[in-house]
């Protein structure tokens, strides 16, 4: 029986529950049955070593917070589970609560699933070395390109492979702003507006927009994918919100377009986010609120990956299916 | 790769030329064209003759003194020319921030230059839009001329937009 935890109940959370809920019945054909001992939000908890009710769970949590009593590092401490789903809200400096969550978790010898990418900017490579000295798994899928099979892709697929470079969209935020301002030739202002009002930006935008996500989840890749040892600071970042709608007719006119593009090169040193002119049929001009990405091998040359990078059903895919890669039966 | 053009002295005789060609082939040149002036003849009777070829810079040394080992008199052969190639976006003030300051900056380096720009402004006082293609005397010199017009633009609060292909043409 595979005991799981989840910390941090916003979205993300429960989207991980509404699957397990849902699709229960074909995960445990693929990883033997598992129940969820303990679900937990900032403010309280729900636990049962013999498994909570998935579904009261979330009816609770769509209430209110969960019922004050233990909290998570009560939990982590108390009780004994296999695996901990850690999907609290992400903070890139210090990467609190998630790194204390993590830390513990590994340290007793749990496996960690996470969407959280603070954790992982501030200090994956002490991470993964915890987890492997406690011969465990740290899995973080969710963290870089939402449902976009990208990690494990890596990891697995591409497996042999030494990878050279990694460029692509990383934020569908501001890609769904440049692929609007593209296509209308309307001032940024304007579609960060009519981006707020279908909530696909938030009321302040400054973390996408000024490309500290995508900068996020870039050291998240050049560490975890490139083997290399960089932090937050060294990315060289600019942001999209001194774009024009003339810079795209200028573009357009030579059959280019422009897109907020973070890239790591291990041969030349590169590691920026940055707007980029991108040929109007490179299959990295995607429009909308996609995500795509451009790996470069040495054995397989270049892969393209294009998918989802964001939302509440495609990112508790990425959890659920590093769950199933944990525990698959073998 | 590089595109160089030699001028050499060759004597009025047959199978002077092949001592250049023979070089030229053994180091991988790609000979574009030759071009015998006869009508230039010098005061000692030697032809002057301009061969342009394409080569991996690194070898033109080496095959240089391979053609002055033949006998043969090589009068220069520093004329390589622009070979990289790109277009870079600018958005901001990009006109009362000085542009030809901008511009010379670059071209003074003396392996870079600025080759084209369009200019779009449309309005007073908003920022304008140029797209400038820089050439340089190969990659790596373009890439420096690159991080130069960066450090440059930073200074004067201009966006500068890099193509997404580090292939310069």
């Amino acid at each position: 029986m595979i005991r799981i935890a989840i910390f941090g109940f916003g979205a993300v959370g429960q989207g991980v529950a509404e699957i397990l809920a849902e699709k229960k019945d074909e995960i445990e054909r693929m990883i033997g049955k598992f129940r969820v001992v303990a679900v937990t939000d900032s403010r309280g908890s729900v636990f049962d070593e013999n498994g909570v009710k998935l579904t009261e769970v979330l009816n609770l949590k769509q209430k209110g917070s969960l019922p004050e009593g233990l909290t998570t590092l009560d939990i982590i401490e108390k009780m004994d589970f296999d695996v901990a789903i850690e999907a609290t809200p992400t903070n890139i400096e210090h990467g609190e609560p998630g790194l204390t969550h993590i830390k513990k978790c590994l340290e007793k010898g749990t496996h960690v699933v996470t969407s959280n990418k603070g954790p992982l900017v501030v200090a994956y490579n002490e991470l993964s070395e915890l987890a492997e000295k406690k011969g465990v798994k740290l899995m973080f899928e969710a963290t870089v390109g939402g449902a976009m099979p990208l990690i494990k892709l890596v990891k697995n697929n591409l497996a042999g492979n030494e990878i050279f470079s990694i460029k692509g969209i990383l934020n569908g935020t501001c890609n769904y702003i440049l692929s609007r301002m593209e296509m209308e030739k309307l001032p940024y202002n304007q579609i960060l507006a009519e981006a707020q009002e279908l909530k696909i930006a938030e009321a302040d935008p400054t973390y996408d927009v000024e490309g500290i996500d995508s900068a996020a989840k870039l050291v998240i890749l050049a560490n975890a994918l490139l083997g290399m040892n960089v932090r937050f600071e060294d990315v060289e970042i600019t942001g999209i919100t001194s774009i024009t709608p003339e810079a795209f007719e200028v573009a357009m006119e030579r059959d280019y377009t422009i897109r907020l593009i973070a890239e790591v090169n291990k041969i030349t040193g590169t590691l920026k986010v940055s707007p980029r002119l991108v040929p109007l049929h490179h299959p990295l001009a995607v429009t909308g609120t996609l995500n795509a990405i451009l790996i470069q091998t040495d054995l397989a040359g270049e892969v393209v990956v294009m998918g989802r990078g964001a939302g509440k059903k495609e990112t508790a895919s990425a959890i659920v299916s590093d769950l199933i890669e944990i525990f698959r039966c073998r | 790769m590089a595109i160089v053009s030699i001028s050499v002295e060759l004597k009025d005789q047959p199978g002077q030329l092949l001592k250049v060609l023979e070089p030229i082939s053994r180091y991988g040149g790609n000979i574009i064209s030759i071009l015998h002036q006869r009508d230039k003849m010098t005061p000692l009777k030697r032809i002057p003759v301009e061969i342009s070829l394409q080569i991996d810079e690194q070898r033109i040394p080496d095959l240089i003194n391979a053609i002055k080992k033949n006998g043969v008199i090589v009068k220069g052969y520093n004329e390589v020319r622009l070979i990289a190639t790109t277009s870079v976006m600018l958005v901001g003030h990009i006109i009362h921030t000085d542009l030809s300051d901008t511009i010379n900056q670059i071209d003074s380096t003396g392996f870079a230059e600025v080759v084209d720009m369009h200019i779009s402004m449309p309005q007073l006082n908003h920022p304008s839009t140029a797209m400038v293609t820089i050439s340089a005397t190969g990659k790596d010199e373009l890439r420096k001329a690159l991080n130069l017009l960066n450090e440059i633009c930073k200074k004067k609060d201009i966006l500068v937009i890099e193509p997404l292909n580090e292939e310069f043409v």
